[in-house]
């Protein structure tokens, strides 16, 4: 019962200080799980990989992920339902005073702060992901560091979608990095 | 009833077909809210999409909470939430299962291998748009570098880093309006 509550109050964090979307949340969401000893960053990537040919909000992924590794479905649910309840919560709050949010200087200060930063984390998020896929024994790996190019090309210059470059890459991964 | 178990289908659906998270939901969530179902007008959603990306948590679920809060009060809430957070859910557990029965297989591995590459790249876009939108001074970028190379590099606690930029973005609106005050008093006195 204890390591339910552990789970539960580990993602409940991750959804009070998860700010910006999933992406931004991954740092948040990797240092959390790591320092429990629940993953490792290998794991974790792979997690990051499944949510990426998944529907779904990232977070949602996550904690249904780590739950399920941890505690079958009951654990899955309690990690789910912890990553869901302070969104919940704030925005059934913040709905009701929306219109002293929307006044309040310092409010809008304090969200103008952390906005850059969410920019920033979801910059480390490129550093999680990356260190287990595209270095090997210290030194770039060829194929996953042109994959990992042409993924950025492809979606910043030819307007590619996401899931079209996810898809495409996991076929070339097949082909060439098995 | 009725009304509850349309918010759950059409968050369901939502949930179901958006990849790439709840940034990327956001459009279809407009979309499907204000045009198809006509639930809110399109003043509405523009509050509503700027609680939900205000507010900490994750986005579809701010989002879901938002509009059926706004339609049916907590029930509504519930119902549309519950929608957007099952197909991950299912959808998770069953990938999951599906990979544990395929075992080790070289060709999934390279798949993978494959994918988070991919994901490295599209990550790096997604940081590099958001930075685009969101970076319009040196204060800004300074916060965005403050954060990133201590929490890529140097294993900085993310939420130090969230509370560092609330702390500094609430001192700079504290000195704003502290100068602006004291310009309207030497603006009163040359009068």
């Amino acid at each position: 019962m204890s390591s339910y509550i552990f789970l539960f109050t580990m993602f409940l964090k991750i959804g009070v200080f998860g700010f910006g979307g999933g992406l931004a949340m991954l740092p948040l969401i990797f240092q959390t799980v790591q320092a429990a000893g629940f993953m490792s960053a290998a794991e974790f990537s792979n997690l990051i990989a499944l949510s990426q040919v998944t529907p779904g909000p990232m977070a949602v992924n996550a904690a249904t992920y780590v739950g399920f590794h941890y505690g079958g479905i009951s654990g899955a649910a309690v990690a789910t339902f912890g990553v869901a309840v302070p969104s919940f919560v704030i925005v059934i709050v913040v709905s009701a005073f929306l219109s002293k949010f929307h006044e309040s200087k310092v409010v809008i200060g304090i969200f103008t702060g952390i906005r850059p930063v969410t920019v920033g984390l979801v910059a480390s998020a490129v550093i999680v992901v990356g260190e287990t896929v595209l270095w090997r024994g210290g030194r770039p790996s060829v194929v996953p560091f042109i994959i990992f190019a042409l993924s950025f090309l492809l979606a910043a210059k030819f307007k590619v979608s996401p899931i079209k470059i996810t898809i495409l890459m996991g076929v070339a991964g097949a082909l060439m990095c098995s | 009833m009725k009304e509850l178990f349309r918010l759950f289908a059409a968050f369901f659906k939502m949930g179901l077909f958006t990849f790439g998270g709840g940034l990327a939901m956001l459009p279809l969530i407009q979309r499907t809210v204000v045009e198809d179902y006509q639930w809110m007008t399109e003043e509405e959603m523009i509050d509503c999409i700027a609680v939900t990306q205000a507010m900490p948590g994750v986005i579809a679920i701010n989002a879901a909470t938002y509009v059926g809060n706004k339609r049916k009060g907590f029930t509504g809430a519930l119902s549309a939430t519950l929608g957007v957070i099952l197909p991950s859910f299912i959808v998770i557990i069953l990938a999951v299962l599906f990979l544990g029965a395929i075992g080790e297989n070289r060709y999934v591995d390279g798949a993978f291998t494959g994918i988070k590459a991919a994901s490295c790249g599209l990550i790096l876009y997604s940081a590099y748009k958001l930075g685009k939108q969101t970076i319009n001074g040196w204060l800004a970028g300074i916060l965005a570098l403050a954060s990133f190379i201590p929490v890529a590099f140097f294993n900085l606690n993310a939420v130090f880093a969230i509370l560092c930029g609330a702390l500094i973005g609430y001192i700079a609106v504290v000195i704003k309006s502290a100068r602006d005050k004291k310009g309207e008093q030497e603006g009163d006195k040359k009068r």
